[in-house]
């Protein structure tokens, strides 16, 4: 059976994380860490040490704004960016709740978007992720002020071959 | 010159102002725009964080439309500059990976297109002394600082754009129009990204961070080429130490005396246009 650190290393199938000497520079300059719960130098330890339910339980993976910051400036090129995708991917993939569920809903709503219009219809999106997330009345003003201005329209044009995006959608389920 | 052109969702949208702006420049400019024959969503942040494959077969989708012009195609959102630019390396160095894509698409994928965004274009195949030239109606007293964000510049080798911890493009373009660039150390921090919609007190605090050091380097507004860093900035910033913001192109249409501005100006949160007022500049 592969160790955890194994199953991260094979989809990153970059530089293998075991190459960071823990510099911090990555945590230094991650514009998240303040409200990360284990920063992203921590959760390499952790992947090594094969904890992998606090890992993929952690609110850290959905925390991270893919900024590549930390992947820029390692001095060993470990791509913890990729590595937050990666294991935000394992994490769905092995069916747990997401630990910050808002974060997941909201993608989940924006890729339901796609596969509905091929193009995202901002307030159709926001609409599937306010059911999803009960989160009814926050943004609410904003998103009337920018309707009536006329940012937001509900009939945004679609694209036309709709059954290629919904193979794209189809062929790359897990 | 002529060029494909991917506005993305975005430019439809919430960055209809940067949509309309970069048609209007680039016009007056003389690059003309064929937009990519029925183009799909690149899938943003929310496929790469949730599905790798499907985070390139979106994107690939997109250039396949657009390799068929064969020309370079402008992306100016910088969200869907990173995907196109991710798929791309990714197509190019992996092999196998590009099979399965390309089977998961239904079509071939050839390579070799440029996808550029507009401050690479207008920057190296306009040139500043065309632009200046263009330049009818100087922005003297604008004080702007050149926000680039995440997204045009990381990571460096897959985005192989400008200097990546001091990048100077949009810069040029704005001392090109005759606006007092400021220097700050901020230009390529995060905003927060998509979080702004599921947690947006966490974005709260990186903008006001982001407008606090912009002040701090004496700046009037900021000045964006993003529509994600744009609605962040613009929307989430609290009242006490916002200020406007500006899509570089609005700037280069005002400044090239282009009809347009001041409906862009109306859609912004922060209304730009008292600054200008007393700036005569509107
Ligand atoms: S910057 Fe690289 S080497 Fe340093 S702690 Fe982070 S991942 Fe490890
Ligand atoms: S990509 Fe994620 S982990 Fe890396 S610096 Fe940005 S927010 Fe932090």
């Amino acid at each position: 059976m592969k160790t955890f650190l194994e199953e991260v290393n094979e989809m990153i199938g970059g530089v293998p994380i075991q190459r960071c000497y823990h510099c911090r520079k990555c945590t230094a300059g991650c514009p998240l860490a303040f409200a990360m719960e284990y920063n992203p130098n921590r959760v390499i330890k952790m992947i090594q040490m094969g904890m992998k339910e606090e890992v993929l339980g952690s609110s850290t993976i959905w925390m991270c704004a893919s900024c590549e910051t930390c992947v820029t400036r390692c001095p060993n090129q470990v791509d913890i960016a990729r590595m937050m995708d990666a294991l935000r991917q394992m994490s769905i993939e092995s069916g747990r709740p997401a630990k910050e569920a808002n974060v997941l809903k909201f993608h989940n709503a924006f890729l339901a978007n796609i596969r509905l219009g091929g193009r995202i219809n901002e307030p159709i999106m926001m609409v599937q992720y306010k059911l999803a997330s009960g989160d009814l009345f926050s943004d609410m003003a904003m998103g009337v002020g920018m309707f009536m201005k006329g940012k937001l329209s509900l009939l945004s044009p679609r694209t036309r071959d709709m059954k290629a995006v919904r193979d794209i959608f189809a062929k790359t389920k897990p | 010159m002529k060029v494909s052109y991917y506005p993305g969702c975005s430019l439809h949208a919430t960055g209809k102002e940067y949509g309309q702006s970069v048609r209007a420049v680039s016009k007056a400019l003389g690059i003309e725009l064929k937009e990519v024959d029925d183009w799909s969503c690149c899938g943003a942040t929310s496929a790469h964080s949730t599905n790798f494959k499907l985070s390139i077969a979106l994107p690939a989708r997109d250039l396949i439309a657009a390799e068929r012009d064969a020309m370079d195609v402008m992306v100016p959102c910088a969200a869907c500059f990173n995907r196109f630019k991710t798929a791309q390396h990714y197509l190019d160095k992996d092999k196998a990976l590009r099979s399965e894509i390309e089977s998961i698409v239904g079509a071939r994928y050839q390579g070799g297109i440029r996808v550029r965004n507009p401050l690479d274009i207008v920057s190296n195949d306009v040139g500043l002394d065309t632009l200046a030239g263009k330049a009818v109606r100087k922005l003297t007293g604008l004080k702007p600082v050149s926000y680039y964000g995440c997204l045009l510049l990381r990571p460096p080798e897959v985005c192989e754009f400008d200097d990546y911890e001091n990048p100077v493009l949009m810069d040029g373009i704005l001392g090109a129009l005759g606006a007092d660039v400021r220097s700050w150390s901020y230009k390529t921090d995060c905003c927060g990204g998509s979080l702004t919609i599921s947690k947006t007190g966490i974005v709260v605090k990186m903008v006001d961070k982001l407008m606090t050091m912009a002040r701090e380097a004496e700046a009037n507004c900021l000045v964006t080429a993003c529509p994600v860093c744009m609605a962040n900035l613009d929307m989430r910033a609290s009242e006490h130490v916002r200020l406007p913001v500006f899509y570089f192109t609005e700037l280069m249409a005002l400044a090239m005396g282009l009809e347009g501005p001041e409906g862009w100006f109306k859609l912004h949160n922060i209304d730009p246009r008292p600054l200008l007022a007393g700036l005569g500049l509107v």
